[in-house]
């Protein structure tokens, strides 16, 4: 059986592909973010803190959709991925998502059916980690089983840019939601939290329409046609990968030496730098986010510049190069932004809330720092898809790489802005102790990684 | 570099345990500070993820020291 005779090495083919596979994926990253965006107008609907029940459950939709659901939702669609095919997988994974998504704009707050609110946006956030988990490794691999050899690093980083610009737009759509409601500023913000938080969720159902009518007509991953084909696929992928040394070796390495420190810089760079401008620096709401915006719509065509440069000259030393960076840096760079708004900005109290607002040049200074930091991002980000995919073998690839990405960015990544926030609490004199958690974590994943990681490929 | 590999494995067959034992002390002196289920539920989350995942870096000392990744 020759594969390659599907016409898919040709640039028409794999632009289809990679649309496809990129516009689910982003919309997926959009329906997830959305949530956590929202996390504050969220609780006021459905989890009432004067209620311990409703409080209690709004603790678990926070943390067990992300800490344990999402690599849960790894290892279910990963093996379902690796027997049926990368395809079905990736697109029921999108309906999962996109359909709960829109059941959240659609429940009724706790006002009016009391517990069963703040319960199904429990189940559907669960169902949001779950779809989460399978998504993101169906896509790498479609992705990459469709391009040619050399060519991996550059078509997969289409795919990394997703989480970011599914960032991008969920920030995009709620300021524009926030701002549009009224023409009075103020009482659109109103509208904005009594029921207009509902239209960014109920958007999402229009964009998984389209994504899901664009990949329904795509072929199934070549790779694991021909796999199908001559009886190989996988019978146990479960059992393969994490039970047979040769692999589960691959595996650790890949969460210890990769995805670990990747995932801490991803969210130190994108999250935990939101949230040291808005409740550190203390600048407001809106600028902090329009701040990030701009780094993110500057540094994004970074992660494709590195994804191709890895084809060149391998995947291992532009992440970790991304993370001593990152490891060097983060103190300088941190303090540096607070020194900014310590400084130049222009401070309002409010009812005992300080607020800050920056202009000029010193709000464009703070833009570069967090360009500098979604730089980082892009580096340990950009070429993670395809080291991952040349990891392990076609037939156990979508469970193998699965996990370990998202234990990395899940796990480790998703307990940045918790543990930062502790350590900020415990050493109360530090502003910057936050950070101790990802350079840490950083610096471990380095030496693993410049270690053990093997330059050259390490597939098949 | 073999070497290096090797005593490495031995330092991260080691690093797991204590890691994991400053993550319970911790949740136990968070529990403490705040005794609220919420606090409860959160810790017992974490502890319960980086269980396996300690064991993962112990294992994964064990494989570097038995030369499982010699270059």
């Amino acid at each position: 059986m020759v594969v390659h005779l599907y016409g898919m090495h040709h640039p028409n083919a794999l632009r289809k592909v990679i649309t496809a596979s990129s516009l689910g994926t982003l919309i997926e990253w959009y329906d997830f973010y959305i949530f956590g965006s929202l996390a504050t107008v969220i609780a006021t609907q459905f989890f009432p803190k004067t209620n311990p029940t409703a409080a209690l459950l709004s603790t678990l939709a926070t943390f067990a959709a992300g800490f344990i659901v999402r690599p849960f939702g790894a290892l279910v669609f990963g093996r379902l991925g690796d027997m049926v095919g990368r395809k079905y997988t990736f697109l029921l994974t999108l309906v999962l998502m996109g359909g709960s998504t829109f059941a959240i704009g659609l429940i009724p707050n706790y006002d009016s059916i009391g517990f069963a609110a703040p319960l199904l946006v429990l189940l559907l956030r669960l169902i949001q980690g779950l779809a989460l988990g399978g998504e993101y490794g169906g896509a790498a691999t479609y992705v990459a089983e469709h391009a040619p050899e050399n060519r991996k690093g550059y078509y997969t980083s289409w795919i990394q840019t997703t989480a970011t610009l599914g960032l991008f737009v969920s920030l995009g759509v709620i300021l524009l939601t926030r701002n549009l409601l009224d023409k009075n500023a103020a009482k659109s913000i109103e509208i904005f939290n009594e029921w207009g938080w509902r239209i960014p969720f109920l958007v999402s159902i229009v964009l998984v329409i389209v994504s899901i009518y664009i990949r329904l007509k795509m072929q199934e991953s070549p790779l694991f046609t021909e796999l199908k084909q001559t009886g190989n696929t996988a019978t146990n992928p479960l059992k393969e990968s994490f039970g047979k040394k040769d692999n589960l070796k691959m595996v650790l390495l890949a969460l210890f030496g990769a995805t670990m420190g990747q995932g801490v810089v991803w969210y130190t760079g994108q999250f935990y730098a939101q949230s040291f401008l808005e409740n550190v620096c203390k600048i407001d709401f809106e600028q902090s986010r329009t701040i990030l915006i701009w780094a993110i719509l500057f540094a994004t065509p970074l992660f494709i510049v590195f994804g191709h440069w890895s084809d060149k000259v391998g995947r291992k030393w532009i992440m970790l190069s991304g993370m001593l960076l990152a490891v060097c840096t983060y103190h300088y760079l941190f303090k540096e932004l607070l020194y900014l708004a310590e400084t130049n900005g222009i401070t309002t109290i409010i009812a005992n809330k300080t607020t800050r607002t920056v202009t000029g040049i010193t709000y464009w200074k703070m833009v570069a720092i967090v360009f500098i930091l979604i730089g980082y991002v892009t580096m340990v980000y950009g070429p993670i898809a395809a080291f991952l995919v040349e990891m392990f073998p076609t037939r156990i690839r979508y469970t193998s790489m699965s996990l370990p990405y998202h234990i990395g960015n899940g796990v480790f990544g998703g307990l940045t802005p918790f543990i930062a926030t502790l350590l900020t609490t415990v050493y109360t004199e530090n502003k910057l102790a936050g950070l101790w958690y990802p350079i840490s974590i950083a610096s471990l994943c380095f030496v693993i990684g410049a270690f053990y990681i093997n330059s050259k490929k390490t597939a098949q | 570099m073999n070497t290096i590999k090797k005593v490495l494995g031995v330092v991260w067959m080691i690093l797991a345990p204590v890691l994991l034992f400053f993550l319970i002390r911790l949740g136990l002196h968070q529990i403490a500070i705040k005794p609220g289920i919420d606090t409860k539920i959160q810790w017992a989350v974490f502890i319960g993820v980086f269980l396996p995942i300690a064991l993962g870096l112990f294992i994964f000392g064990y494989y570097a020291f038995k030369e499982e990744y010699k270059g």
